[in-house]
């Protein structure tokens, strides 16, 4: 039995660290994109983020004052058994959520969409939001949390079989070439791509890939995995870079996953993460051990079954996530 | 690390700003700041400009170093004020309140995160001898925060709260931040669109236009969403 408390404080751990210590895959995909950089302005740009991250992690302070709009996924073993269910868990989340933006501190960025009402706690009508997927044959629950801001960088676009993978790279150009003007994307970001399903799932897959799948992971598709590279590479020949200033910095990786859509179209949709990409999980055991990890680990095999029946034996015929 | 960053000039200056640093400033040059700002932004404009509020305290005290930005703060049980980042918002949204704002407060320096258009700068930011600022990034939020060395005060904490309130600041080497803007209204970011602008057309070819257009599509890319 997981105890609420446990799950507060591992909550509000993964707030802190998520909002201070850039992810090391991400750190080492920043690293190789300065060290290639052309453009002096973008290069000075990545060299300023880099040092950056060094005085979060030292000063034990937010990389970023824009600690985005706070929120977790959740992913739970079937057999996890939580004390007090998920009313329970919700509950320490959101508490979390309020006690780890007084002790960061983070930014109180949560507001009523009309009458602006801050709580100045990152809490209130459907916030944080609570993503679940669950796992078969386990028994822990793995929390992660993401600090990803909202205003720029996100798109979508209702786009046709008949448009095929030119109409993709159309729209992801369109999109990078808008937001990235000015480095209003906060480029260079790993760039989630959805493709297919409901208009609504479109838009959370896209999202899902910026966040949930670290630099170097690729789709196990061999052709989506292609693609996913080609991406990356027309991105970063755009001729912008950092801020938007002249250069080849733009798409750290490029992440698309896919849904099963409507016969008659292909929706997109396109995220940029940004150039603080933080994101941060812990798993918690049935025994109260909690393993903290950067890699979220939620594109599992079962999340991307495609077939009436699973058995655990495709996933060891697929690559596992 | 230092090869590249080497190739831009840096410069260091003490606020209030004078009309004779302003005026060695080039775009795309490196800045650091000591001395005191304050954060405003469209709460505190508003609340000035248009509904007469005075001041909290002199803008001689202020200085002239306007950062429209939200803090990560966090205010204590007892009181005191604890900035840990700090980081701009998009300015773009505050050009309309900037003619008043000069007059009123004085500024001659906006910093923010992806500065406004040329004719911004031309209409509003010349004819008082105002530049702009961009931060880094965005946003080196560690960096900013730990320039800040004391917050001296939050004006309006209740009413505008966190976010919106205005924080005065007594920073040390703060920045970096590049020079967006200079005095004759020139921006960096409109000179640096220009010239990827010339590649974008060739990027598109070959792909086929998509079967459904959209409600206000253009075709010229060398447009801003701004």
């Amino acid at each position: 039995m997981i105890p609420r408390t446990l799950v507060e404080s591992t909550a509000h751990d993964l707030m802190t660290r998520a909002s201070i210590d850039i992810p090391a895959d991400y750190l080492s995909g920043i690293k190789a994109m300065a060290s290639e950089e052309e453009g002096d302005l973008s290069s000075f740009v990545l060299r300023a983020m880099l040092e950056n991250y060094e005085a979060a992690s030292e000063d034990r302070r937010p990389m970023c004052a824009d600690t985005g709009v706070p929120r977790y996924y959740v992913k739970s073993g079937n057999e996890a058994q939580l004390d007090g269910g998920f009313i329970a868990l919700e509950q320490a989340l959101r508490s979390a959520t309020a006690q780890a933006t007084h002790d960061v501190p983070l930014r109180p960025n949560r507001v009523h969409p009309l009458w602006r009402t801050d709580h100045n706690n990152n809490v209130g009508i459907n916030a944080p939001e609570i993503e679940y997927s669950f796992e078969p044959d386990a028994d822990w629950v793995d929390i992660t949390t993401v600090h990803k801001g909202g205003l720029f960088g996100t798109d979508y676009r209702m786009l046709f079989p008949g448009d095929g993978i030119d109409g993709i790279k159309r729209f992801f150009l369109d999109g990078m070439i808008a937001f990235g003007k000015r480095g209003l994307a906060c480029q260079p970001a790993i760039v989630g791509i959805g493709l297919g399903g409901s208009k609504d799932t479109t838009m959370v897959l896209g999202k899902q890939a910026a966040c949930l799948r670290t630099v170097g992971d690729r789709n196990p598709d061999p052709k989506i995995a292609a693609l996913e590279l080609e991406l990356q590479d027309l991105g970063n020949s755009i001729g912008m870079g950092a801020m938007g200033f002249v250069g080849k910095s733009m798409v750290v990786d490029c992440h698309i996953e896919v849904g099963y859509t409507h016969t008659g179209g292909m929706p997109m949709s396109l995220h940029a993460f940004c150039l603080s990409s933080r994101r941060a999980t812990a798993r918690i055991h049935a025994d109260g051990r909690v393993e903290r990890r950067t890699d979220p680990r939620w594109f599992t095999p079962y999340m991307r079954r495609e077939t009436v029946e699973w058995t655990p034996a495709e996933a060891s015929s697929k690559k596992s996530a | 690390m230092d090869a590249s960053r080497g190739k831009l000039k840096e410069v260091r200056l003490t606020t209030p700003v004078t009309p004779d640093q302003l005026k060695t400033l080039e775009i795309g040059n490196v800045v650091y700041l000591d001395g005191v700002i304050y954060t405003a932004r469209e709460s505190v404009y508003k609340k000035i400009i248009t509904d007469g509020a005075a001041p909290p305290e002199d803008f001689a005290t202020l200085g002239n170093v306007n950062f429209p930005c939200s803090p990560a703060a966090t205010v204590e049980a007892d009181g005191r004020l604890n900035v840990g980042a700090v980081t701009a918002t998009a300015s773009f949204r505050f050009s309309k309140w900037m003619k008043d704002w000069f007059r009123i407060s004085g500024a001659k320096m906006i910093i923010g995160k992806g500065g406004m258009s040329e004719a911004d700068y031309r209409s509003l930011f010349v004819p008082v001898g105002a530049i702009y600022l961009t931060t880094v990034g965005y946003g080196t939020g560690a960096l900013l925060g730990r320039g800040i060395k004391k917050v001296r005060a939050a004006h309006w904490l209740d009413e505008l709260g966190i976010a919106q309130a205005m924080w005065v600041l007594e920073v040390e080497r703060f920045g970096p931040l590049l020079v967006e803007s200079d005095l004759a209204g020139n921006s960096l970011f409109e000179a640096n669109n220009r010239e990827v602008n010339a590649g974008l057309a060739k990027l598109y070819e070959g792909l086929k236009p998509p079967s459904l257009s959209r409600y206000g599509e253009t075709d010229d890319r060398g447009q801003e969403l701004i």
